[in-house]
């Protein structure tokens, strides 16, 4: 005797727990089986390329800082970056260490948030979430020694940081270089080796080195999958060219793949934070000669950059005026978001969610 | 079986109420009572009334108790303070909480099917109630000495299920109604490793009475059979809906699962129901596995009960901050593949065992039990085995990641 069953569409979002701000879901599924997934997206959007427009260059910094607001500072650097090739700037050494230093601790604070929100969808009632956090918890106060502010940064301006670094700053650094490779470790020992974690993660989610290549995905979600493509060590900006590092590679890119690059590469930006710290000297944080008020030659500029979620450029074109007379975002959110369905059809309902928390995705960045 | 003017409790404000020969020999206070021996009978209701009010409003303090002892010490396992405002540690939080909660509008949405949905919470709190009717919370302390009290227990959680599928359904929620059949298939699954792990309690009482239970528990049933304890334990996790078998309210899945559609006191309802069966079902494990309220006779008998309770309550809490949560698919695996199994293993162990003897000495009984656990470990090597991650993903950790230079 067969029961007859049939689908049910469910609207998942844009107000729900797990999907990480205001991204929609159309489900279709079958008892507990998900058979079409069809994501909806526009529910954050604020128009931030159009309002770029209007503002000068060292305005649009702040625009930024909204748009992937768990890793502000990358978003600052892309842009940076971005605006000293248009307008041919050269900044100060110590200006690109401090920005290092500052995009390398919001990558360990971005991919602490995303690890954690991983394991908060798998339903470990926040626990490993709020060791995190605690650890994200020091980055912030970190940066609001280096700018006053925790979360919308604004610290980066064309030719270097805004402000250098009080004194306070590089011993609570230092501490954290420290305490942070056991709080590595301690995470790691809880989660990767638990064996609820082990069979709700492995060969659930598996996105082959191929279709990834094909769908133009970047960052962690890529290494995972095997292709060794790090915009750091492939095309260096900054002083990326000074420091070694290595990349981790995942095999297979399943969902614990995504969840242990994350984790390699928080001890890897340690590396990098140290010898950040080694390489800085004394001197001006911003050249005096370059204007706040920048005028670019007409032109246009594309630098991309490694940001935690992947690979983040701002394209801008000048008209010769005060802002920019186009700029578009390439945003890896968005880009990483796009093989979701492919990813989860034929999983169960709740697979769905923790590979879409595996892709950490950010609707701000999304719709922008 | 002991009727219940054994009990201390109901013999003491009974022999206040009537002046009965029967009280003579334990309190000698006759005379004090004011009802004469011939109206015995209202005196019988009178006190059966003052113990289920003392009763139900003990097990509302409880839940209050465990409310805030539970967010405290959730609190603590994820290094923040938890709540801290209201009175001296924060103790009045709760009652702030009821308090907000009777106040809440009280929406029932359109589409929902207004009988079942309003009878939903009452019958998640009735059934949890009257499992307190057979605990025996210290010696000669209980309400019932039921001589079916196991069953009875065994018969009485189930019902929550229906409860479920009613809040479920009733509500006319899709998460609802996907929690509440996920309910369903979970709850009915881990009732029969429930039932069977007690079969293994049974054997060794050689009666259903809960009091007998306790009585032969001369080594706590926990060490004497490990197997039974812990296939008992899960399957009451899972019976509780609690972490890491919460897939019926599922928060980071089906928001809140059954519950979705509910609000103000009837959420309330469903609240205290879910606690309340949190401390019932701690209750019955220190009875049939813990030895109930037996212990070194330093303190009162009551004591050791609390203090075995309370450590039973907060081992729930210490899963509920650890374990991330099963798939449906695995919840189901783990019932009928490992539990039931497991369940089966134990029985026929015990079995074996009260064959060989029949009347065991103290030092026999430590034998049985050195056997119990060579079986408990060499049986759950083999599952370990067969059901657990594959050996070639286990060492995943270090060989699967690669750094590249």
């Amino acid at each position: 005797m067969s029961i007859r069953t049939e689908p049910v569409t469910m609207n998942v979002g844009p107000i729900h727990p797990s999907t990480h701000g205001v991204f929609r879901m159309r489900v279709t599924f079958d008892g507990e089986e998900i058979i079409d997934v069809e994501p909806v997206i526009g529910y954050l959007h604020r128009g931030s390329e159009k309002l770029a427009e209007e503002r000068t260059y060292t305005q649009v910094v702040t625009l930024t800082d909204r748009m992937d607001y768990v890793a502000s500072m990358t978003n600052n650097q892309s842009y940076i970056l971005s605006v000293e090739k248009l307008a041919g700037i050269t900044p100060s050494p110590r200006g690109v260490w401090l920005r290092m230093i500052a995009s390398e601790l919001q990558r360990i604070a971005s991919h602490a948030v995303a690890n954690g929100f991983l394991i908060n969808d798998l339903g470990a009632w926040h626990t490993p979430l709020l060791y995190m956090l605690r650890e994200r918890e020091k980055i912030l106060e970190m940066f609001e020694m280096l700018c006053g502010a925790r979360i919308t940064n604004s610290y980066l301006r064309p030719g270097g940081v805004f402000m250098d670094a009080p004194d306070q700053f590089w011993p609570a650094l230092n501490r954290f270089l420290d305490e942070m490779p056991h709080r590595i470790d301690d995470i790691e020992n809880l989660l990767s080796t638990n064996e609820i974690v082990l069979i709700r993660t492995q060969n659930v989610g598996v996105l082959k080195k191929d279709e990834c290549l094909n769908a133009s995905i970047t960052g962690p979600v890529l290494r995972a999958s095997g292709v060794d493509w790090d915009l750091r060590h492939k095309n260096p900006y900054d002083y990326y060219d000074q420091i070694s590092f290595s990349r981790p590679l995942g095999e297979i890119g399943d969902n614990h793949d995504r969840f242990l690059v994350r984790i390699f590469e928080m001890r890897e930006s340690l590396k990098i934070l140290r010898q950040c710290i080694e390489n800085i000297q004394p001197g001006p944080v911003r050249p005096k000669e370059v204007p706040f008020l920048v005028r670019p030659p007409k032109g246009d500029s594309y630098v991309p950059i490694e940001s935690p979620k992947g690979e983040l450029g701002f394209y801008l074109v000048s008209d010769g005026g005060v802002s920019p007379f186009r700029c578009h975002v390439r945003a890896p959110s968005f880009i990483n978001l796009t093989l979701l369905r492919e990813m989860v059809l034929g999983d169960k309902i709740a697979d769905l969610f923790v590979t879409f928390g595996s892709l950490d995705v950010n609707m701000g960045e999304v719709d922008r | 079986m002991n009727t219940v003017m054994d009990s201390v409790v109901f013999k003491f404000i009974y022999c206040h109420l009537v002046s009965s020969n029967e009280c003579v020999d334990s309190f000698r206070i006759l005379g004090s009572g004011f009802i004469s021996e011939k109206y015995s009978i209202i005196g019988f209701l009178i006190t059966s009334l003052i113990l289920i009010l003392i009763l139900i409003n003990g097990a509302l303090v409880g839940v209050l108790a465990l409310i805030w002892g539970e967010r405290r010490l959730i609190g603590r396992f994820q290094a923040r303070l938890g709540p801290n405002r209201w009175g001296p540690w924060g103790i009045f939080t709760p009652v702030a909480d009821a308090i907000k909660v009777m106040f809440k509008e009280d929406i029932s949405p359109r589409l929902s099917d207004k009988f079942v949905f309003v009878l939903a919470p009452v019958l998640m709190v009735i059934p949890v109630l009257m499992i307190f009717a057979v605990i025996p919370f210290g010696k000669a302390t209980f309400l019932t000495d039921l001589n079916v009290g196991v069953l009875f227990i065994l018969a009485i959680t189930s019902t929550n299920t229906l409860s479920v599928l009613m809040a479920g359904w009733g509500s006319g929620n899709r998460y609802g109604i996907i929690g509440g059949l996920r309910a369903v298939a979970m709850l009915l699954s881990y009732e029969i490793p429930m039932a069977l792990a007690a079969v293994g309690v049974i054997l060794m009482a050689g009666s259903l009475s809960i009091i007998k239970v306790i009585e032969s528990q001369t080594i706590p049933f926990a060490i004497f059979q490990p197997l039974g304890f812990l296939t008992f334990l899960i399957a009451a996790t899972a019976e509780l809906n609690r972490s890491p078998f919460d897939i019926t309210e599922a928060e980071s899945e089906l928001i809140a699962g059954y519950m979705t559609e509910y609000s103000s006191m009837k959420f309330g309802l469903f609240f205290l129901g879910e606690f309340m069966a949190t401390i019932a079902a701690s209750a019955v494990i220190v009875c049939l596995f813990l030895g109930g309220w037996r212990g070194p006779e330093i303190i009162p008998s009551h004591f050791w009960f609390l203090i075995k309770w309370i450590l039973m309550i907060c081992v729930f809490i210490w899963f509920r901050a650890t374990f991330p949560r099963l798939r449906v698919d695995q919840i189901m695996e783990l019932a009928w593949k490992a539990l039931f199994e497991l369940t089966l293993i134990n029985i026929l162990a015990v079995a074996i065992l009260m064959l060989i003897w029949p009347d065991p000495t103290i030092l026999e009984l430590w034998i049985m039990t050195g056997i119990n656990w060579i079986i408990f470990f060499v049986s759950l090597w083999i599952f370990g085995k067969l059901l657990g991650p594959k050996p070639e993903q286990k060492d995943g950790v270090s060989r699967k990641i690669v750094l590249q230079k």
